[in-house]
């Protein structure tokens, strides 16, 4: 394609625009390079993360102290735990492939408020500083695990607000993109592009969006409440001052279990892409999945509760909550099905982004049917709390998110980068990490059975087993981490030259250069009455 | 632990375990099944045997009947875990009561006669109903062999458990929600013997505590390991989360009180006063307010013994 328009003349990544170097990219409105911006700085503490995650796991090889004190474990957990939800799977995928291929796949030069996309990645980074500033300076790193209950956390050191704060920083950055992305849905579509054209993955950016709207500012109201609390001595979560502990726990759930969505959903898009694409067939049930996708954002604001079968709510609630958490699991159960489906009398095309999408099916399925375990009352009672907990979120929150992450970058990369990476490497990276990730977490599942509490720095005897597989899967999982990771790196500066399309997608993005360039299109296009994403 | 052979060890046992059977089979059997079709789907369907794919956008048929078997399945496992979970909420009315005391960082037990132990003893095949009282954060009471779990919320009226022991043996017993720096060391266990047995042990106030003891100091040492100080008092000179105990008896420390520092003794009166309000002098380089006062837990007696015992740890 030859540009005729002057801007386009240059890819965004080569791009002169009034600022040179780090400026062009940090004072930058263009979606594209926000979208990488929040790439970079989600990789650099998803590292940190990762690291903390490894530390942990290899004080738990034996019982007793193997590495770290009792104290500096609980620090651990709790900064691994702030990092990872509010800094990493959060934002997530909306913040990085959302800002990058949303305008592209609706025939748009750039989100509908392009500075408010930039000033949502400046709190994004005022955000991250002041919750690492609370960590990391005061009177000792908070301990509380990143759940942050009352009242020990109001006992305990006296850096609990700021960190708060930085997490409310965090949301309005959530809220900002979301509150963009709803208006750029509905605004900035290219002629002909019917809701019904939409791509699955525009979808669940705006069933996402929605949740990120209304959820988010309920932690806004915990925090003034917080506030009040501790600046003031109103007794509103403190029992100490007549407060009632309960609420806190219902408050941040409220926020805290619809965020689990926000990490979810657009995961479940990417896949959406992926496996058409790469079956060259398609979608199965088009309508079917962005049905799921809305009564997933729906529903999802109301099961909270099954955080707190334990915790003493009436019986009626239980049971509401209980049945809600069953009837949640099935929008996800008919995407899969759907998934599966499309893969049937296709031409399947085996490539990496397309392994990480059938791994994310099958890890997906493991922390979803663990999770109707969870919804049970009664067997709720008897594995909340414990490690068979720990083991299902990561399933989800890590093996959806995570694995449909590295399916994206994988999938998008010759696009983002306009190279190839080196794809045995990449084949190699993902079968030595998936592994590892199994070995990892499904020990947790028998841990729980056997009933072993979560949060432990220390355990008897009878889980040593369970834990010394768990350590040595982290281990596996971090070599493949690192392959992964050095292959893409290495291939963005060195690798081939991609095409324009090389995995022969039909969404909107496979029809500009990559890179592509400034404005995206020349011309904006228009998208005929038989034309649509997943017409092969 | 989640074994066959302490299968029954209370009431409960058995509509937990048959809602974990109901949820786990159905579940390897949707994941098994939709993992093998998939690979079928991936060998079948590769461009090298099927380079063509043939476009289906659909089946309204399929999207109805994958939605109504979930939903059958999902209210079916809604019931189970229901029914389990429904007796759990009903304490008969001839349930024996035990008071649960928990704190940072141990539980103790105190029975309807005034008996305090930091095991949990219980007859078998007799209800029992425990209150649960948090003393400063949330804790939570789990016996994974009972196959029960309860918050233990501070403040909360009404806060309580039951269930009924059918095994005799000995059972861990957890601190399962988090509570701060020993939680993975706020564990105890559950003594479950017959009835008999349970009787005379109970009927014997005169032997408060588990083991014998004769002597004052040693009375001392078993009060404080009941109620826990050890969790932040070591007594081999490391220091914890408070000061350790070795030789402090005599000694003259620096604490700081309102605010100034000054001098004091450890004599009867100030260990008196720091078991009864830990945090009118708090000793220089600690925290205020971790430790919180026995007032109410710890009679004059106790304390006595406890200073006795205090004498003696060199
Ligand atoms: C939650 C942890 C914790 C528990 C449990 C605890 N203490 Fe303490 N204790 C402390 C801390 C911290 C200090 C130092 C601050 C202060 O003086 O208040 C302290 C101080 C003391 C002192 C003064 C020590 C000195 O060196 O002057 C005595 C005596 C004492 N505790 C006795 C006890 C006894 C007896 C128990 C059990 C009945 C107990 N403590 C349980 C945390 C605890
Ligand atoms: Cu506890």
């Amino acid at each position: 394609m030859q540009s005729t328009n002057a801007v386009n003349q240059a890819n965004y990544l080569e791009y002169r625009g009034r600022f040179k170097g780090l400026f062009g990219w940090i004072f930058s409105t263009d979606h594209k390079r926000i979208g990488l911006l929040y790439l970079y700085s989600m990789a650099v503490m998803f590292s940190v993360g990762v690291l903390l995650g490894l530390a942990m796991k290899l004080e738990l090889l034996a019982p007793g102290k193997t590495i770290m004190d009792a104290q500096d474990y609980n620090a651990t957990f709790t900064v691994h735990g702030v990092i990872m939800i509010f800094m990493v799977v959060v934002p997530g995928l909306p913040a990085v492939f959302g800002n990058f291929l949303l305008p592209i796949m609706i025939g748009a030069k750039d989100v509908a408020f392009p500075k408010l996309n930039l000033l949502s990645w400046w709190f994004y980074v005022a955000g991250v500083f002041l919750v690492l500033a609370a960590l990391l300076f005061g009177p000792g790193t908070p301990d509380t695990g990143w759940t942050f209950y009352a009242p020990y956390s109001f006992k305990t050191g006296t850096n609990m607000l700021p960190a708060i704060f930085g997490a409310f920083i965090l949301g309005f950055s959530s809220i900002l993109t979301g509150l963009n992305f709803l208006v750029t849905i509905h605004r900035m579509r290219c002629p002909g592009l019917k809701w019904s054209k939409l791509s699955l993955f525009v979808w669940t950016l705006y069933g996402t969006a929605w949740i990120q709207l209304l959820a988010t500012p309920v932690v806004g109201i915990t925090l003034v409440l917080v506030a009040l609390e501790r600046l003031f001595g109103v007794g509103i979560f403190d029992p100490a001052l007549g407060g009632d502990p309960i609420l806190y726990q219902h408050l941040f759930w409220i926020y805290s279990h619809p965020a689990v969505y926000i990490m979810i959903l657009p995961a479940m898009g990417a896949i959406s892409e992926i496996i058409p694409t790469f079956s060259q067939k398609h979608i199965f049930g088009y309508k079917a999945i962005i049905a799921s996708t809305m009564a997933i954002a729906f529903v999802g604001y109301l099961v909270w509760g099954h955080h707190m079968f334990t915790a003493g709510m009436s019986g009626t609630a239980q049971y509401y909550f209980s049945l809600l958490t069953f009837l949640v699991a099935i929008p996800s159960a008919i995407k899969v099905f759907n998934w599966i489906s499309t893969m049937y009398k296709g031409s399947i095309n085996i490539q990496t982004p397309f392994y990480w999408a059938i791994s994310f099916i099958f890890v997906f399925m493991i922390g979803g049917l663990s999770g109707l375990v969870l919804g049970a009352l009664a067997a709720n009672i008897y594995v909340h709390d414990t490690a068979f907990v720990v083991g299902h979120f990561h399933y989800i929150v890590f093996g959806g998110t995570g694995f449909a992450f590295f399916a994206a970058i994988h999938y998008w990369f010759p696009k983002i980068f306009g190279r190839m990476y080196d794809k045995a490497w990449a084949n190699i990276g993902w079968i030595v990490f998936t592994i590892g990730f199994l070995t990892l977490y499904s020990p947790m599942f028998y841990l729980g059975m056997m009933g072993m509490p979560r949060r432990y720095y220390d355990y008897l005897e009878e889980f040593h087993g369970g834990n010394i597989l768990s350590t040595f899967g982290s281990w596996i999982l971090a070599t493949g981490f690192i392959i992964i990771i050095v292959n893409l790196v290495r291939s963005a500066r060195r690798g081939e030259k991609a095409e324009m399309n090389p995995w022969k997608g039909k969404t909107l993005e496979w029809t500009v250069p990559s890179p592509p360039p400034v404005e995206n299109f020349d011309e904006i296009p228009e998208i005929a009455e038989d034309d649509g994403p997943y017409n092969y | 632990m989640y074994s066959s052979e302490i299968t029954q060890a209370s009431n409960f046992v058995k509509g937990v375990d048959l809602t974990f059977l109901v949820i786990l089979g159905i579940s390897f059997f949707f994941l098994i099944s939709l993992t093998v079709l998939m690979i079928v789907f991936i060998y079948k369907y590769n461009r090298k045997r099927h380079p063509v794919a043939k476009q289906i956008e659909g089946s309204t048929k399929l999207e109805i009947i994958w939605t109504v078997i979930p939903l059958l399945l999902t209210l079916l496992m809604f019931y189970f875990g229901w029914a389990g979970y429904k007796p759990m909420t009903k304490v008969p009315d001839d349930a024996m009561e035990v008071t649960v005391y928990g704190r940072m960082w141990n539980f103790s037990f105190e029975y309807e006669n005034g008996k305090r132990t930091d095991t949990l003893f219980l007859p078998k095949d007799k209800p029992v109903k425990l209150n649960l009282v948090a003393m400063d954060v949330l804790h939570s009471l789990y016996i994974p062999a009972f196959r029960v779990k309860q918050d233990m919320v501070p403040g909360k009226e009404n806060n309580f458990m039951w269930f009924e022991p059918q095994k005799e043996g000995t059972y861990e017993l957890f601190c399962a929600e988090y509570c701060g720096l020993q939680h993975s060391y706020m564990y105890s266990y559950v003594n479950v013997m017959e009835d008999t047995a349970f009787q005379s042990w109970i009927a014997d106030t005169t032997q408060v505590l588990a083991e014998n003891i004769d002597s004052p100091t040693a009375t001392g040492k078993r009060i404080m390991q009941n109620i826990g100080c050890f969790a932040c008092h070591s007594l081999d000179g490391s220091r914890l989360v408070g000061p350790s105990f070795k030789g402090i008896w005599g000694e003259e420390i620096t604490v700081v009180t309102d605010g100034e520092e000054r001098q004091v003794v450890v004599d009867e009166e100030y260990v008196r006063r720091s078991i009864y309000e830990p945090n009118a002098d708090v000793v220089d380089g600690f925290n205020k307010g971790l430790m919180l006062s026995y007032e109410g837990q710890l009679s004059e007696e106790d304390v006595n013994n406890i200073i006795e015992y205090l004498k003696t740890v060199n």
